[in-house]
């Protein structure tokens, strides 16, 4: 995720102080990891910078909280462009998992464990996500169940992987591609 | 509460059980996934008394369902436990509303009295308004909470679901769930569900995972 796109883009209902900024992206973004605020300016100095932002008012004296920045019309350009550009879907596909379970295979460890132990893992985190949405509403709610469907997704994975095993493994056998 | 003690079961030559030791708990909540052909549902029919297993016991509470007549293991089941099938089978010249009230009425509960607690678990499931129509008049995922409560109107000591939101899109599913869990732990009911749907399994506590016939003990969680 973009963190300066996205702080650029809820300039756009208003003009809005750092710590408001602050808060409106730890509530819609941060569920997980909510934003320093040296983050937070420091990444709007560099917007204002590119002129993707301005200030357009400081009260002397109040500290830095008391900056009001607005978003540019080349800021707003610049929020569309990353919207509707979608994203490489190869980024969907990098996975750790695929790694570890591939090494396991190659090296003879125990491929059906480390498959059952994460499966348990992220059904544990299922059950969590699932708590959440039941009392989840707005962004929240779109964020707990993006995640479901990607747990989801890796379940199938693991579940499918499972049942592969053994070709995968003649598979190696016959062309010396693991110790297994 | 209720467990399978080395059960087998054969389809003519073709095994679907392979000595199949299960314990589930009063109040439990637990998924029974497995890829298709694995004897998922047919471990819940031996669990609901629906089938009885060729080798091994079937216990509830203490009582094997595998020494009772037919009629005795219907009675049972009428008593103690509610089923939830993928298309609900709800009886279709019925309204919901009087499909919900047969499980009281076949234990003796006055029609009045069925009818007032039949409305009341529909209000709760969200289908209050249309308790007064036939099966066939509303959505699928209507029927389906209306099976959802026809399961648990007489306050059973398990419900067994066989994939009960198969035929359901994610969000008409994740209310039927929803609303299955959260009466369940209210009444203080154990469910089995069978599902091939990992979201489904992460609204239960345990999971117990069949290949073959066999439970495959990698999967299986916190269960027994």
């Amino acid at each position: 995720m973009s963190t300066s796109t996205t702080l650029l883009a809820l300039l756009e209902p208003g003009p809005a102080h750092g710590y408001t900024l602050k808060r409106n992206f730890d509530q819609w973004f941060g569920r997980r990891r909510p934003l320093a605020f040296g983050q937070v300016y420091s990444t709007l100095a560099r917007l204002t910078r590119d002129g993707l932002a301005d200030q357009i008012e400081v009260e002397a004296g109040h500290g830095p909280d008391r900056r009001l920045y607005r978003i540019t019309p080349d800021g707003a350009a610049a929020v569309d462009d990353w919207v509707f550009t979608p994203q490489p879907a190869e980024v969907f596909a990098t996975s750790t998992l695929y790694a570890r379970v591939t090494v396991a295979l190659l090296s003879g460890r125990d491929v059906t464990d480390v498959l059952a132990r994460q499966r348990e893992a992220h059904l544990r985190r299922m059950r969590e996500l699932q708590a959440a949405r039941r009392q989840a509403t707005g962004a929240v709610l779109l964020a707990v169940t993006y995640e479901l469907a990607h747990l989801d997704a890796d379940l199938r994975w693991i579940e499918e992987s499972g049942t592969r095993l053994d070709t995968v493994r003649r598979h190696l056998d016959r062309t010396g591609g693991g110790h297994a | 509460m209720l467990e399978a003690l080395g059960i087998g079961l054969s389809y003519g030559a073709t095994p679907a059980l392979r000595r199949i030791d299960l314990t589930l708990a009063a109040g439990s909540r637990t998924a029974l996934m497995g890829p298709s052909g694995s004897g998922k549902s047919s471990l819940l029919h031996c669990l609901a008394g629906i089938l009885v297993p060729d080798r091994g016991r079937v216990m509830f509470d203490g009582q094997d369902l595998t020494g009772l007549s037919d009629r005795e293991r219907s009675a049972l089941r009428l008593r103690h436990m509610g089923v939830v099938f993928q298309f609900g089978d709800l009886v279709p010249e019925l309204t919901l509303i009087e499909n919900v009230m047969l499980p009281l009425q076949l234990l003796g509960v006055k029609r009045a009295a069925a009818r007032a607690s039949a409305r009341d678990l529909l209000g709760e499931l969200g289908v209050a308004d249309v308790a007064d129509s036939r099966t066939g008049a509303v959505s699928g995922g209507q029927a389906q909470r209306a099976a959802v409560a026809r399961a648990l109107v007489h306050e059973p000591r398990v419900v067994l679901a066989d994939e009960p939101t198969g035929s359901l899109d994610t969000v008409n599913a994740e209310a039927v769930l929803d609303a299955m869990v959260a009466l369940s732990t209210r009444m203080g009911v154990a469910l089995v569900v069978v599902t091939h749907d990992n979201l489904v399994a992460s609204h239960l506590d345990d999971l117990v995972v069949l290949r073959d016939g066999m439970l495959d003990l990698s999967a299986r969680e916190a269960v027994g």
